[in-house]
């Protein structure tokens, strides 16, 4: 009756605050609260450093007024007595979408793609969407409340979870019998951004990350420039974006290289993105450093895959091994490398898994205080709201949790949670334990009663003699109901037993309802337990403390962290060849029985015995040492291809979207490939930028990038952009007559974009425009898809009109036809060797290409597009041999020198010369013969591929698969959760497939 | 009249064009006598300094020129430093059945209907394709023509590649019935929102037990006493006879596993195995169960980041060292052009594994014998067709593979194809150019 009481008047006491109340009342009086309700005896976790024992502290109007070892009790107080428990200050969700309903998508209007803007008034481009305000369409979900309160969360920064600048989040506290008014700590608590478009509508741009990237950076230079007032319509949007400029900004991201991605655009505009990971961040963790990010980690670790049936082991990858096995370890890697950090609720199923697996990171090294850090000073801290969340001071919201013990104790219990001084109570604080061995009484017959577990959520077994009855109990409010079955087993029947459990459980008594409908008494007495009972019960119980995981070996994370991934870095070494075939590129040809000297990443001397000081001195002696081959066009180390949303798409860059985890890039290697053009797809007539890479595998993706890359765009002509092969009707051009016209506009308004520009500092920056004059200025050079004559001359045409020339025609399987005219345009061809007939444009595409081209002297290559082709372009060059009667010296240059002049890089690769970069390759035999393999594959004199280093990899590969394998066996068989496997689908991405326009 | 000039125009146009293709040569009236080349007989032999002598189609001597003193026949062709091979052959193949991958109205490779054994590449065969003429300037003189798609796909025939009609292309009219294997693992449908990763199939058996019901409803409709005639039990007849082999179009270890229990089963004689991805980690049984592979094409990229990157590259050595029958076939992305890139597949293989002889086996002899038609063609030997090339250099090798002769059935078959032609053209042109 007490306890009641003090309940009702714990709830009344916070309604009160000291600011002037208002709200008229029409239900009654007015009942103003001036009470306050006081904390004794707790130990008090202040901060992640700071704890009071024994300490207590005083609650009024939601807020602490009071905390300390001692406090001076005010006499209108009701007093809590916490002795012997704990209290944390609650926990903060920067990355929440609490209360706001899951949106609809739009309905298609047609079949065809929508290139327009649904929207007036807004932006031209509807996932630009900062005029979203999270506050609109908040309500308070209880049932999703009641799930966080349970983790320990009390406050929660909420959004609407849609399009790529997706508007102001709010700031809720999760106050179980507050008002909204009372509830919303901040209607605009930060903006939110993501790469994934919104919902709501099918506005085709972007389709791509790339695409998503140019696209915010667009909208900040717009909005910049509309801020200026010199935007003739309205720009709700706009006009938005500029009002959230100064909140906190949170990008959510769900993969690695998107998080690498947010942090290089805030590089670039100056904004400090907080940034919502997806877990593994401990895979680069110097990267994540650099961005100097706070990161919004989620908790949800994978589960063991479910690969009792070994046919199915071989689909999982070891990647995915790898990352099962140490996810949970992420969290202690971003600690010690002092990478600030949240934890989210994101992903996760909040009730079942938060808990559990925060405690799994603290197992796998995580520290308490880094723990707690992350869930209450550093959300607050992101927040600006240091002064009234995430710690329990003076002022602050009365936001904190009180637990049987240490949070992270497995065994503690969350007994309430209290945000603005409103009580949610989770477990009884006075729960009377019932857990130990019993003596059962009932019917005159003797039964074994072991009750086990949390004293709140007990489990029962129960024996009869040596036999095993079923039994159910559930233990509340201090009612006991155990459900038993009959001892005879022909038999089904069901007794009852009921008892309200006192403080001393040594008895316990109460009534049985018999099978047959009567009731009767029943007993049970608690036995002194002995260490062989217990034992006893443990190896007979299978409950949650037999399932728990043993510790398990955390795997190295290597570069990329897959299969054939680097456990260290190459370094750079002082390395001399001796007497290999040389294949210059240069004057000299082809000369044998000849010593290189690699030092400092460059080809430092060629020569006849060399001294070899300190270098490794590899033996090449009947082996062929040549230049890296260079692949003009390329797929491979990309995360998106195309951005097809526009005809044109100047805006965007591969640079952006370089993926350093694909294993095309060690496969390549070790087909001798050193340097690739990763070429935008021919989704479109003019297509975005091209990002030139050193195949340095294990690195990131800014460091592939090629030093001081000369600029390159990627055009397309033909049935690709006239989207031919598939259904799209609705997309100008839909013929080579529009084609022309694409590039006739499009650089006819660069070419006033310019003009206007360089007469108006506040004129609007436009990507697209800027990467066309650049064209225009001849500042960047065109690869253009094309295969037919008529396209090509037309191309060459339009190029001249705008006095600019095309820097190579790629593909370019009619070049033979136009070959003169390719000459005196001065272009460039880097064709197939041998590709043909797969699509109406290449009916008349012939080997002899390449050598007909070559013959006319156009500087020629082949090139692969293709990322199996890729690995063994030294076989297509030979083709050249075959086909056309190309020397072998000539055919060589196909695929090394010739491609670096095209690319502009053929001052620092291409040929085996004295100050060039040492990207070489030893090949078992002439690199033109179809027995030859890469033995050593050098990048600025680092060996990336070694032939011996590879049957290493291959063992450890083995090796750790068997290790994760056998540790994910073990957690199956504690019982622990599994997953189906599923198996990423590699898939080959060329121009040519009908089904991916590249 | 205007009309008829416009046609007239339009004529010529077509023969002055591309559109013609090379004329098939006429059958063998003299006979041919190859000498001083180094014979690759392609059951893994070598006479460096030979003598190959064939009349009216057939081969009527092969020995070393050194030793004999026999009289050269005929038209002599003399050969030094050049490399003399059998026929390759290509099986699984499409060539003929599609023209251009994009262009729907040239595609004749896949009918619709899952059981479909009556279904017959042989009479869509185009022995006109400009693709299947570019196959013998790579040496690749004969194939299996395969329909693609369904269950059971259909019936392929092999064929030579010189000829006016399908009727005279035939080597081996309805020679193997083609059966795609169900798959134990599925591909979620990502455009139904589904993880596009791997799962388990949850109708792999199902799809078993239909296969097996076919044939078990075939093998009783073909027992007799029937009222109407089925066309597609009818096709299964000579499956049973085993004068069809059967061609399982298969990857994974516990398919192929279970496709060796379906051989028991249904008593087959034939069986083949076309893919065979993890074929090395079944070899015993395949060995146990008499059953050969048909390698997937070499140059491929492995199914996983895991695996070994030379893996397609030594997987058909893999299997031959350990005493598999394998061929190799060139199924895959645009696989109809690439398939004259059968020599430097088996060079790929020669490297990794085999040798250069060994590796020659899988396009020529070992390929017949699995086609079952090894005692026609397949190797340079008295009495088999002659069906053979010279060439400049060793023909497994791009370098080497510049041929100079082809004959098939004994017929000189032209070396021109639409490429070629117009690979002159344009030389004429920039020669002309220049003068």
């Amino acid at each position: 009756m007490k306890l009641r009481l003090l309940l009702c008047l714990v709830f009344l006491a916070s309604l009160q605050s000291k600011a002037q109340e208002y709200f008229p009342k029409n239900d009654g009086v007015k009942n103003p609260q001036t009470n306050y309700t006081v904390f004794k005896n707790a130990k008090i976790h202040v901060s992640p450093q700071e704890i009071i024992e024994n300490g207590s502290f005083v609650v009024k109007d939601g807020k602490i007024t009071a905390i300390g070892k001692s406090v001076k009790e005010p006499t209108n107080s009701i007093v809590i007595d916490l002795e012997g428990n704990e209290v944390y200050p609650s926990f903060i969700d920067l990355y929440s979408s609490f209360g706001v309903k899951e949106l609809k998508t739009a309905q298609r209007s047609n079949g065809q793609p929508q290139y327009q803007a649904s929207r007036e008034g807004y932006y031209w481009n509807d996932h630009i969407r900062p005029e979203t305000k999270a506050v609109e369409v908040f309500s308070y979900d209880d049932k999703a409340a009641t799930s966080l309160h349970k983790a320990g969360f009390g406050v929660v920064n909420t959004h609407v979870p849609d399009g790529i600048i997706r508007g102001t989040g709010m700031l809720v506290a999760l106050n179980p019998a507050g008002s909204e008014g009372e509830r919303i700590l901040k209607d605009r608590s930060a903006q939110y951004l993501s790469f994934d478009k919104s919902k709501l509508s099918h506005q085709s741009y972007p389709t791509s990350t790339m695409g998503a990237m140019a696209l915010i950076r667009q909208a900040y230079l717009d909005a910049n420039w509309y801020e200026k007032g010199k935007s003739e319509n309205k720009d709700l949007a706009l006009e938005a974006l500029n009002r959230n400029k100064n909140l906190t900004q949170i990008f959510a991201t769900d993969n690695l290289l998107d998080a690498l991605r947010a942090g290089k655009i805030g590089k670039e505009f100056n904004i400090n993105y907080v940034i919502l990971g997806d877990g593994k961040e401990y895979q680069r963790m110097q990267e994540i450093k650099e961005t100097g990010s706070t990161f919004i980690v989620p908790l949800n670790f994978p589960n063991a895959y479910d690969i009792e049936d070994p046919f199915l082991a071989e689909h999982l990858s070891l990647e995915e091994m790898k990352t099962w096995n140490q996810a949970p370890a992420n969290l202690k890697m971003l600690a010690e490398n002092d990478i600030p950090f949240t934890i989210t609720t994101h992903d996760l199923n909040v009730e079942k898994d938060f808990r559990s697996n925060l405690l799994k990171a603290v197992k796998y090294g995580l520290n308490k205080e880094d723990a707690l850090a992350a869930l209450t000073t550093t959300p607050a801290k992101i927040l600006g709201e240091e002064n009234r969340l995430g710690t329990l001071k003076e002022g602050a919201w009365a936001n904190f949790i009180i637990t049987s013990g240490d949070y992270f104790d497995k065994e503690t219990s969350i007994y309430e949670n209290w945000t603005q001084g409103k009580r949610t109570v989770i477990n009884k604080i006075k729960t009377n334990d019932i857990t130990g061995n019993y003596q059962l009484k009932l019917e005159g017959k003797d039964y074994k009663l072991n009750i086990t577990g949390k004293p709140e959520a007990p489990k029962a077994s129960i024996k009869s003699n040596d036999t095993k009855l079923g039994a159910k109990l559930s233990f509340s409010n201090n009612w006991m109901n155990l459900l038993l079955s009959s001892p005879d087993t022909t038999k089904t029947a069901f007794t009852r037993l009921v008892a309200k459990i006192g403080e001393n459980a040594n008895e316990i008594s109460g009534t049985a309802y018999l099978s047959d409908g009567s009731e009767t008494r029943f007993t049970a007495t608690k036995e002194v337990s002995t260490k062989t009972a217990e034992a006893e019960e443990v190896e007979e119980n299978d409950d949650e403390e037999a399932k728990e995981e043993e510790l398990r070996e955390i795997m190295p994370v290597s570069f990329p962290n897959k299969a054939y991934g680097f456990s260290e870095m190459p370094k750079e070494e002082i390395i001399l060849f001796q007497n290999a075939t040389v294949w210059t590129n240069e004057k000299e040809g082809i000369i044998e029985n000849t010593d290189v000297l690699v030092k400092n990443g460059k080809i430092s001397k060629i020569g006849q015995n060399l001294r070899a000081g300190n270098a490794r001195v590899i033996d090449a002696t009947g082996k062929h040492l040549t230049s890296g081959i260079i692949d003009e066009h390329s797929h491979i180390a990309a995360s998106a291809i195309n951005e097809a949303g526009h005809n044109s798409t100047a805006e965007v860059s591969m640079e952006d979207v370089v993926d350093p985890t694909d294993i095309n890039i060690y496969r390549n290697l070790a087909g001798g490939v050193t340097t690739v053009q990763l070429l935008h797809g021919s989704a479109n007539p003019i297509g975005g930028r091209s990002a030139i890479l050193r195949l340095k595998w294990g690195e990131n993706a800014e460091d592939l990038i090629f030093e001081d890359s000369p600029k390159f765009i990627k055009f397309a002509l033909g049935e690709n952009v006239k989207q031919s092969n598939w259904g799209s009707r609705s997309r100008f051009p839909q013929t080579r007559m529009g084609v022309e016209q694409v590039f006739t506009d499009y650089f006819t308004r660069a070419r006033e974009y310019e003009e206007a520009r360089n007469n108006d500092e506040d004129f609007r920056k436009d990507l697209e425009m800027e990467t066309l004059v650049e064209i225009l200025n001849s500042e960047r050079f065109v690869s253009a898809h094309s295969y037919v004559q008529s396209e090509i001359n037309m191309l060459m045409k339009v190029a001249e009109n705008f006095d600019f020339r095309i820097n190579t025609f790629t593909h370019i399987l009619e070049g033979y036809k136009v070959a003169d005219k390719m000459k005196a345009h001065g272009a460039g061809g880097s064709t197939f060797s041998d590709w043909w007939a797969y699509k109406y444009e290449v009916n008349d595409a012939i080997p002899y290409n390449a050598p007909i081209m070559h013959s006319q002297g156009i500087v020629t290559a082949i090139n692969s597009d293709d990322a199996e082709m890729s690995r063994r372009l030294n076989q297509e060059a030979a083709k050249s041999v075959k086909y056309g009667g190309v020397s072998e010296e000539d055919a060589w240059k196909f695929v090394t020198l010739n491609p670096a002049k095209l690319l502009h890089i053929d001052d620092r690769v291409g040929s085996v010369k004295t100050g060039k970069d040492a990207d070489l390759v030893l090949w078992s035999d002439n690199p033109l013969s179809i027995y030859a393999k890469a033995e050593k594959t050098l990048i600025q004199g680092k060996v990336f591929f070694d032939i011996e280093k590879d049957k290493e990899l291959r063992e450890e590969i083995q090796e750790q698969r068997s290790k994760i394998i056998t540790q994910m066996l073990q957690a199956k068989n504690k019982g622990l959760k599994t997953q189906p496997v599923t198996k990423k689908e590699e898939q080959h991405i060329h121009c040519n497939l009908l089904e991916e326009v590249h | 009249m205007k009309m008829k000039y416009l046609i007239l125009l339009a004529l010529f146009a077509c023969i002055g064009n591309s559109f013609a293709q090379q004329t098939p040569a006429s059958k063998q009236t003299e006979a041919v006598t190859i000498v001083g080349a180094t014979a690759h007989l392609g059951n893994g032999e070598i006479i460096e300094n030979s003598l190959i002598i064939f009349e009216d189609g057939k081969i009527t001597q092969v020995m070393d020129a050194t030793e004999t003193k026999m009289q050269y026949r005929g038209r002599i062709i003399e050969a030094e430093g050049k490399h003399v091979y059998p026929g390759f052959i290509a099986p699984n193949a499409t060539l003929g059945l599609v023209e251009i991958d994009a262009v729907r109205a040239t595609d004749d490779e896949d009918e619709i209907g899952s059981m479909l054994p009556h279904i017959r590449s042989i009479i869509a065969y185009n022995a006109e394709s400009k693709i299947v003429e570019s196959m013998r300037p790579n040496g690749v003189l004969m194939g299996q023509i395969v329909p693609r798609g369904g269950s059971i796909s259909g019936t392929s025939s092999i064929v030579q590649f010189d000829a006016w009609n399908w009727e005279d292309a035939v080597i081996k009219e309805d020679d193997g019935l083609h059966i795609n294997w169900p798959d134990s693992f599925t591909r979620g449908r990502w455009w139904a929102g589904e993880d596009s990763g791997i799962k388990v199939s949850e109708d792999y058996q199902e799809k078993i037990l239909k296969l097996e019901e076919f044939f078990a409803s075939a093998k009783a409709y073909l027992a007799g006493n029937n009222q109407k005639t089925n066309l597609a039990y009818e096709a299964m007849k000579n499956v049973f006879t085993g004068d069809k082999r059967v061609y399982v179009h298969v990857n994974a270890k516990k398919e192929i596993l279970d496709v060796i229990d379906f051989k028991k089963d249904q008593k087959l004689e034939h069986l083949v195995i076309v893919g065979g991805y993890e074929a090395h980690k079944a070899i015993e049984d395949l060995k146990e169960n008499n059953i050969p592979v048909l390698v997937q094409r070499p140059h491929d990229t492995p199914n996983s980041d895991d695996h070994d990157y030379d893996f397609p590259y030594k997987l058909a050595g893999i299997l031959h060292n350990q005493g598999v029958l394998v061929a190799l076939e060139s199924s895959g992305s645009m696989e109809r052009m690439n398939t004259r890139n059968l020599p430097f597949y088996a060079g790929t293989t020669g490297a990794y594994g085999l040798g250069k002889e060994e590796a020659l086996k899988l396009i020529t002899s070992n390929t017949a014998k699995i086609l079952g038609i090894d005692n026609m063609v397949g190797t340079l030997e008295k009495g088999k067709t002659a069906t053979l090339f010279i060439s400049e250099g060793d023909a497994l090798d791009m370098r080497g593979n510049i041929l100079t002769h082809a004959f098939i059935q004994g017929r000189q078959v032209s070396l021109d194809t639409h490429q070629t032609e117009l690979y002159e053209r344009y030389k004429k042109k920039y020669e002309s150019a220049s003068k």
